[in-house]
């Protein structure tokens, strides 16, 4: 049978496999999170035009690099840590298939290594989304597979886990809140990864000379199916790490389940066709089918973000308030425990996400804007707000609070720890209203030099541009900072923090 | 607490709080779903929607039997890029290829347009700056915009998708006289 221990923190029966399993993934993606966070600087160093750092071709390289690491590689292995956490530590059971566990771990860092190695050495230069007719090598595509077939194992590893917790009587009528909003990720995951299966296996054998080609504009609109919904997988996966913030810090009980748990079958529902909206100045579709999968989908799939952006910092309210913190609309914020990064950094999530990232998306996604922002740095900046500014930074947050439950070990530095969170998110909202500023006058994104002194034809934009260029590169620069402060704090904790005695 | 199973029944009515966000936040989401459509018939900046496919042979006898009508000119010393001015009335096609929007083009002022876009090779991005307008090219569609200039100048298209190591080179001019 599997060893169990109780946590003396949470009060879980922890299983020493699941246990395991979480610190392993949570370890690695901090590693990746590193390599992703120095492809980052070398690529914002670049673009920053008073140093334009790399050669063209190495820019691009590194761009490609910069995408996969930082938005798949970090945030996928944290999210298989989710996946063993959810449904195992949280549910008092143990992981249902060990093995598979290992097969997943195995699978998803051989693809990794693959697609590295292909990019590093030149033979995949086709950045993030490798849009057909681009071509990369085969392996480039086969480790892509190896790693999605892993994550997708992953994901269903979910479902059988908490099947055989339902047999076993560790749970009566439904999963725990948290559980459940991992649960909408891992179906949003394997929807999201029979898209993946389904445009690079295909894209694989056209590599291999099997197939003649594939249509490019069928290409876009199946990859963004991926692309796209697989950030609806860290949207829930970060939503479902802010109510495990309020639960395990401030024992906050959410106001309504009901309401909650509506937002995130909300996301399941509406956040795959929505996707389309990454085509609206494509040709072939048709506006009104545009309008539709990009409006009303769009649409529900932000009321959910709505509902939790109310429903997370009502929650903690409530909970602060029977503490005592009763003076005033504000003294529970006040007195929150803002030194404690694992909270603050899930505050900030929650704010930048909302204002930054899910305001902009909102906009952009929308047919008129779409033409005038398209393609531009804007969107770069959009998505740094989400991604990197809400899930990374709720990532970061629940390392914060792992190193603790897990690891069971002290966060070294704890004065550089606190500090972390608001210097990260202040260099990544820098980042990110300065990309979008900058887009707002046309910089293209993925683009190696804005002034075309190569060109044929001569281009300045408004000098008000060059301000943004050079205000983003400061932004990145702090956030590398903040990034780096968090490596070095959590690695070092967990290979070396003291050790938390019973 | 959220990480426990939550007890008894909880599909209970909403808190009032709760509820006032909601509706609030439902109406919102209404208002932005209904004005799009409505933004598409009342405003001026929808994108355009005719595409048909072609191939890139045809597309480029269609690109060079327009040059050889139309053509007055080159571009200027450094380059020879055909300058064309092409008839309103007749259809307008701008080839993109690897690194390369061809010909440069002269309009007339408040006349429109039917200006058809393809590539020859990979997704390139058409943007027309200063007034930052974003279209996607693609190889195998000709995709169809309708283009109105209403001022005079000197405008640059750049290539906003990446296409390769002189991505940034991708550079090309329409004129409005």
């Amino acid at each position: 049978m599997s060893e169990m221990r109780t946590c003396e923190s949470t009060g879980l029966k922890i299983d020493k496999t699941a246990e395991n399993m979480v610190m392993l993934n949570v370890t690695t993606a901090i590693i990746f999170l590193a390599v992703g966070g120095a492809a980052a600087l070398l690529v914002l160093l670049t673009r920053w035009p008073a140093i334009h750092l790399l050669p063209v071709e190495w820019y691009y390289r590194w761009l490609t690099a910069h995408g996969l690491v930082a938005l798949i590689v970090w945030i996928l292995f944290f999210e298989m840590a989710l996946v063993y956490f959810g449904s195992a530590i949280l549910l008092n059971t143990r992981i249902a298939v060990p093995i598979l566990s290992k097969v997943v771990y195995g699978l998803m860092l051989v693809g990794v290594t693959l697609v590295a190695g292909m990019v590093l050495t030149g033979n995949a230069d086709v950045l993030f989304t490798s849009y057909v007719p681009l071509q990369a090598h085969p392996l480039y595509y086969l480790g892509i597979i190896l790693t999605a077939v892993g994550a997708l194992l992953g994901f269903i590893h979910f479902f059988i886990n908490i099947a055989v917790a339902k047999k076993e009587g560790k749970y009566k009528k439904t999963l725990p809140l948290v559980s459940f909003g991992l649960m909408a990720g891992c179906i949003i995951g394997i929807m999201t990864l029979a898209h993946g299966a389904a445009i690079y296996i295909p894209t694989f054998l056209w590599s291999l000379g099997i197939l003649e080609s594939i249509d490019p504009e069928a290409y876009r609109l199946v990859w963004w199916g991926l692309g796209h919904s697989s950030q609806q997988i860290n949207v829930c996966m970060m939503v479902a790490m802010w109510y495990m913030t309020a639960a395990f810090l401030f024992d906050a009980k959410p106001l309504s389940e009901k309401l909650c748990r509506t937002a995130f079958v909300l996301y399941i529902l509406f956040i795959n066709v929505a996707s389309e909206h990454h085509l609206l100045v494509d040709p072939v579709l048709s506006t009104w089918h545009k309008i539709v999968n990009t409006s009303y989908v769009m649409h529900l799939a932000v009321l959910a973000s709505m509902i939790h952006a109310f429903a997370v910092p009502a929650a903690m309210e409530v909970a602060l308030r029977k503490k005592g913190y009763t003076n005033g609309l504000f003294e529970w914020l006040k007195k929150a425990p803002w030194g404690n990064p694992g909270f603050s950094a899930i505050f900030i999530s929650i704010i930048l996400f909302g204002f930054l990232g899910g305001i902009t998306g909102v906009i952009f996604g929308t047919e008129q804007f779409s033409i005038i922002r398209h393609n531009t740095w804007a969107i770069t900046g959009h998505f740094h707000g989400t991604v990197v500014a809400g899930t990374t930074i709720a990532f970061m947050g629940a390392s914060y609070q792992f190193i603790k439950i897990f690891f069971r070990r002290e966060l070294i530095m704890p004065g550089i720890a606190k500090l972390q969170p608001f210097v990260y998110g202040l260099g990544i909202m820098m980042l990110s209203i300065c990309m979008m500023a900058a887009g707002s006058f046309g910089v293209p994104r993925r683009h190696w030099d804005y002034n075309f002194s190569d060109a044929p034809f001569g281009y300045q934009f408004d000098p008000t541009v060059d301000v943004f260029m050079s205000l983003t590169g400061v932004g990145g620069v702090i956030a590398t900072v903040g990034g780096a402060m968090f490596i070095v704090v959590t690695l070092g904790s967990i290979f070396a923090g003291k050790k938390i005695e019973k | 607490m959220a990480i426990y199973e939550p007890e008894g029944n909880w599909w209970q009515p909403i808190h009032k709080d709760e509820k006032i966000w909601f509706i609030l936040a439902l109406i919102w989401m209404l208002v932005s779903f209904f004005y799009m459509p409505i933004q598409h018939f009342i405003g001026k900046q929808n994108p355009p929607t005719e595409s048909y496919r072609v191939s890139a042979e045809d597309f480029d006898g269609l690109v060079e039997g327009m040059v050889k009508k139309y053509q007055i000119g080159t571009t200027g010393v450094d380059n020879d890029v055909p300058l064309v001015q092409p008839n309103p009335d007749e259809p307008v096609f701008l080839r993109a290829s690897m690194w390369e929007w061809y010909p440069a083009l002269r309009l007339e002022k408040d006349k429109t347009y039917k200006i058809h876009l393809s590539s020859m090779d990979l997704l390139h991005g058409f943007s027309i700056q200063p007034i930052n307008l974003n279209l996607m090219v693609i190889p195998g569609y000709d995709y169809i915009a309708n283009i109105k200039p209403t001022r005079t100048g000197d405008y640059r298209i750049l290539c906003n998708e990446f296409c390769g190591v002189g991505h940034h080179t991708m550079v090309g001019k329409i004129e409005v006289i």
